[in-house]
């Protein structure tokens, strides 16, 4: 864990993957460059959840609405105050925080289930909000942020975010310092604190923890990484609607993080991946997305719970982050 | 007035559940460096006693002092950090963690009370805790897969990395062999150059040889207190303990 | 309008939402309380119980009661047996482990969801009601087949708690409720108490959800607000508690009615819910439980 040679190989693991990432740019074809642009956003969203879902073992059935919070935070100073792009991420950014320390001080109070049903709630009461404002957010129609209001311009440089390829590196940029900051953060004595509570919670209060603050500290910390990419989400595909605040987008970080493996840093990015792929390969002959998800859900936690990367590395690479 | 403030001091602490009072009116006093041991029969209230200490379980009534400090109210983790380390009865380890990560939320937490975390000074602690305890070969297992024995002991070794003023040990030499028991007595001795010790226990030969002063609890109060002759002499404690068949 | 129409029209209405909430309630509450799942399937099994009994009543040809009384036979028995299915498929090898079973009842959601929008589609469908009677009340006439709906969910649910606390199939329940390992020790068979348990909640939304066809109409989405509606009234009610649902399903359908004259009704949903998450966090135990210890 301390070794120095499992320090090299895990960074040189990381930045190995970013390049990767970054040559896709250049040589994956139009559609899948897209595909890549979604499930690097999402992928990071992943990662948030996966922050609490699998380092500290709440499973939250909520995150939508932080997800929605950066999507919201940012959208809406865009569409209705003409807010320029990087204001308005940060505005988003800070949506989601501040939703989350609330969120954390009142659902942290309940453990197991209840946390379940309670974060399940304060995301249904979100996702009523946005179709309760309709005439701000227009409900399930939603808004489309237009291309000029989706344009950076720093000393009259025009960037737009509608460019495929500005669109994707502003993904991975997002993607890659938010996976840094993960892998710093896991490996960081914070770190092992929450995988400490995660594995006994009793005994971290008894090893001189402040159990409750740093449970909050991972809820905000995991609610301001999904609101970054709800942030992200918006202005870079420039829709804004309340379907991201539904249920179901409290289900999917859960589904990617399980198939890519919980507690893995990589983990999310390779089970948004795969899940989008699997869709995307059996849209061909069937429509039933949902029957898929719900297959893959029962499969997963039933025969592989510990996911790909999870299986990877008890198997094969101990020293996997 | 006493020449030296005791370590730990409690009055008039109680503790009830519904109607059993697991603990009543218990007045303690704990003097910096003793080794001092609780006794008694099964359901004495010994656990829920030390529990009230390190604030696992909030009193009903009465008062807690360390250092003539009142913490009654202070949570359980800040009493930690004040200096009262307890070990679990039931083994409770981080079974899925390496015995060096176990050892090493200690010091960090030590360590992050003095400032930051330095990947040099927390080796260095786990590597002299689990020295101490004789676990040094075994920090990359899983503690999970420790023999029973090493577990307690890899218990004791989180206990004394967050170096407390007061170690608390919870029937540590129950399920150990008779060749653990005799290590571990030297080695509540050599912790207790440095800390004050309270230690339940249940085997009197240990009892015996390490406590300089024993406190006899029964059905939730304090029965006797005073040196091992004391103790054996005292016709009250042989009629409610030592007189009924227990061993030793 | 005077004020006495008014109120008995809004009672009864109230109380007809009422008898059908706590009938699904009591299913949800049954599974939580002895086996400690969360069933986030449970709207799926009421809105299977609502397309099923479509199915049979349509395939009847004849007086509409034949075909509405062979939709209440049916219906709760196919779903009982999905359910028992899915349990012995799923839940029973999860150990039923609260965090993974409501990860594996939410693939059941999906699934269910799905294949009922394949083979039934999208659109709303009506079930005839087995008899067209109106009684006469003091101010207006009223629906007999809704007074009938309120009379069969009593009956239904007072033949519950006599299984459950007069019974020896009640009992083994109970035993298993109160500490499953130590009823285990005892010799009763928990493993098949958890596979009736969990048939019988699903069977009691399906039932529920047979009754309220004739008034709502079918529809592959229909389980979302009863879902919701049971949480609450478990919630609220305490988890686990029977009498507690009760209470909580009475006073949850009949607030029903009046909460929603004065607001929207995507307003009223957002403050139950939130409500609710609250007593949640702050009266775990329930507005009606007595806290443990």
């Amino acid at each position: 864990m301390s070794a120095v040679g499992s320090n090299t190989r895990v960074w040189a693991l990381h930045l190995g993957v970013i390049a990767l990432l970054l040559a896709a740019n250049f040589v994956l074809p139009e559609y899948h460059r897209g595909v890549f642009s979604r499930v690097l956003v999402l992928a990071t969203f992943a990662m948030g959840y996966n922050l609490l879902f699998g380092y500290t073992g709440l499973l939250s059935l909520g995150h939508a609405m932080f997800f929605a919070a950066g999507l919201y935070g940012a959208g809406l100073p865009v569409y209705h105050l003409g807010w320029s792009v990087p204001l308005s991420f940060g505005t988003g950014i800070l949506a989601g925080g501040t939703l989350a320390l609330v969120i954390g001080v009142l659902a942290l109070r309940t453990t197991g289930v209840a946390f379940m049903i309670v974060t399940m709630m304060f995301a249904q009461v979100f996702y009523l909000t946005t179709l309760y404002f309709t005439t701000w957010t227009r409900g399930e129609e939603g808004l489309v942020l237009s291309q000029a209001m989706r344009t950076i311009d720093p000393a009259g440089l025009d960037i737009s975010l509608s460019n495929p390829s500005t669109r994707y590196l502003i993904a991975l940029t997002l993607f890659s310092a938010v996976l840094l900051l993960m892998l710093r953060l896991v490996r960081s004595p914070f770190g092992r604190t929450l995988v400490a509570i995660r594995e006994n919670e009793e005994r971290m209060r008894m090893l001189g923890y402040d159990v409750f603050r740093a449970k909050l500290t991972a809820v905000v910390l995991s609610g301001l990484f999904c609101a970054s990419a709800g942030a992200a989400y918006g202005l870079l595909f420039g829709y804004v609607g309340s379907g991201f605040a539904s249920i179901q987008y409290s289900i999917l970080p859960l589904l990617w993080v399980l198939l890519g493996g919980a507690a893995t840093t990589l983990g999310p990015l390779v089970g948004t991946l795969f899940m989008f792929y699997i869709i995307d390969y059996t849209s061909g002959f069937t429509t039933a997305y949902l029957l898929l998800v719900g297959v893959a859900l029962i499969l997963l936690i039933l025969f592989f719970p510990k996911g790909l990367l999870g299986t990877v590395r008890e198997r094969w690479l101990k020293w996997l982050p | 007035m006493a020449a030296v403030t005791p370590l730990i001091e409690t009055r008039a602490l109680s503790r009830h559940f519904g109607g059993l009072k697991a603990v009543e009116a218990v007045d303690f006093t704990l003097q910096p460096g003793e080794i001092r041991a609780i006794i008694g029969p099964n359901g004495a209230g010994k656990t829920t006693f030390v529990s009230l200490i390190c604030g696992r379980i909030a009193p009903s009534s009465g008062s807690i002092a360390l250092d003539g400090n009142d913490i009654t109210r202070l949570p359980a983790h800040k009493r930690v950090l004040a200096g009262i380390a307890y070990t679990f009865q039931i083994t409770s380890i981080f079974p899925k963690l390496t015995v060096y990560d176990n050892v090493a939320l200690s010091v960090q937490r030590r360590l992050l009370k003095a400032g930051r975390v330095v990947a040099g000074e927390l080796d260095a602690g786990v590597a002299q805790a689990l020295a101490r305890v004789g676990l040094a070969d075994r920090a990359q297992t899983l503690a999970g897969n420790l023999a029973y024995g090493h577990q307690r002991l890899l218990e004791v070794a989180m206990g004394l990395a967050l170096e407390p003023r007061l170690l608390i040990l919870d029937e540590p030499t129950q399920g150990l062999s008779d060749g653990e028991i005799e290590g571990f007595i030297a080695l509540v001795r050599e912790i207790a150059k440095e800390a004050t010790v309270l230690l339940i226990e249940h085997n009197m030969p240990v009892v015996m040889q390490l406590a300089q002063k024993i406190t006899v609890m029964n059905f939730g109060r304090v029965l006797a207190e005073g040196s091992a002759e004391e103790i054996r002499a005292n016709a009250a404690v042989q009629e409610a303990y030592l007189g009924t068949g227990r061993d030793g | 309008m005077a004020f006495g129409p008014y109120f008995l029209l809004a009672t009864l209405e109230g109380l007809v939402t009422a008898a059908v909430l706590a009938l699904t309630a009591l299913g949800l509450s049954l599974v939580f309380g002895v086996m400690r799942v969360v069933n986030v399937a449970h709207g799926e099994f009421f809105m299977l119980g609502a397309v099923l009994a479509w199915a049979v009543s349509t395939a009847f040809a004849g007086h509409p009661s034949i075909g509405f009384a062979a939709a209440l036979l049916v219906a709760p028995l196919v779903v009982g047996g999905a359910a028992l299915l899915s349990e012995r498929l799923v839940l029973r090898r999860l150990n039923y482990d609260p965090e993974a079973t409501i990860v594996a009842t939410i693939g059941m959601l999906y699934i269910i969801q799905q294949l009922a929008l394949t083979f039934y589609g999208a659109d709303a469908r009506p079930v005839q009601a087995p008899f067209n009677v109106r009684i006469q009340l003091p101010w207006f006439g009223y629906s007999g087949y809704k007074l009938f709906v309120i009379g069969a969910a009593i009956v239904l649910m007072l033949a519950t708690w006599f299984v459950l606390t007069r019974t020896k199939v009640g009992l083994l329940m109970r035993a298993t409720q109160y500490d499953s390992e130590t009823a285990q020790a005892f010799g009763i068979p928990v493993d098949r108490v958890y596979a009736g348990v969990f048939a019988l909640g699903a069977m009691l939304a399906a039932v529920a959800a047979v009754l309220i066809v004739p008034i709502q109409q079918a529809h592959y989405l229909m389980g979302r607000d009863p879902l919701l509606l049971s949480f609450i009234v478990v919630i609220i009610g305490g988890l686990g508690s029977l009498r507690g649902t009760v209470i909580a399903a009475l006073l949850i359908g009949l607030s029903d009615g009046i909460i929603s004259v004065f607001f929207s009704p995507t307003l009223a949903k957002m403050l139950a819910t939130g409500l609710v998450a609250m007593v949640l966090v702050f009266r775990p135990q329930g507005l009606f439980g007595v806290p443990a210890r």
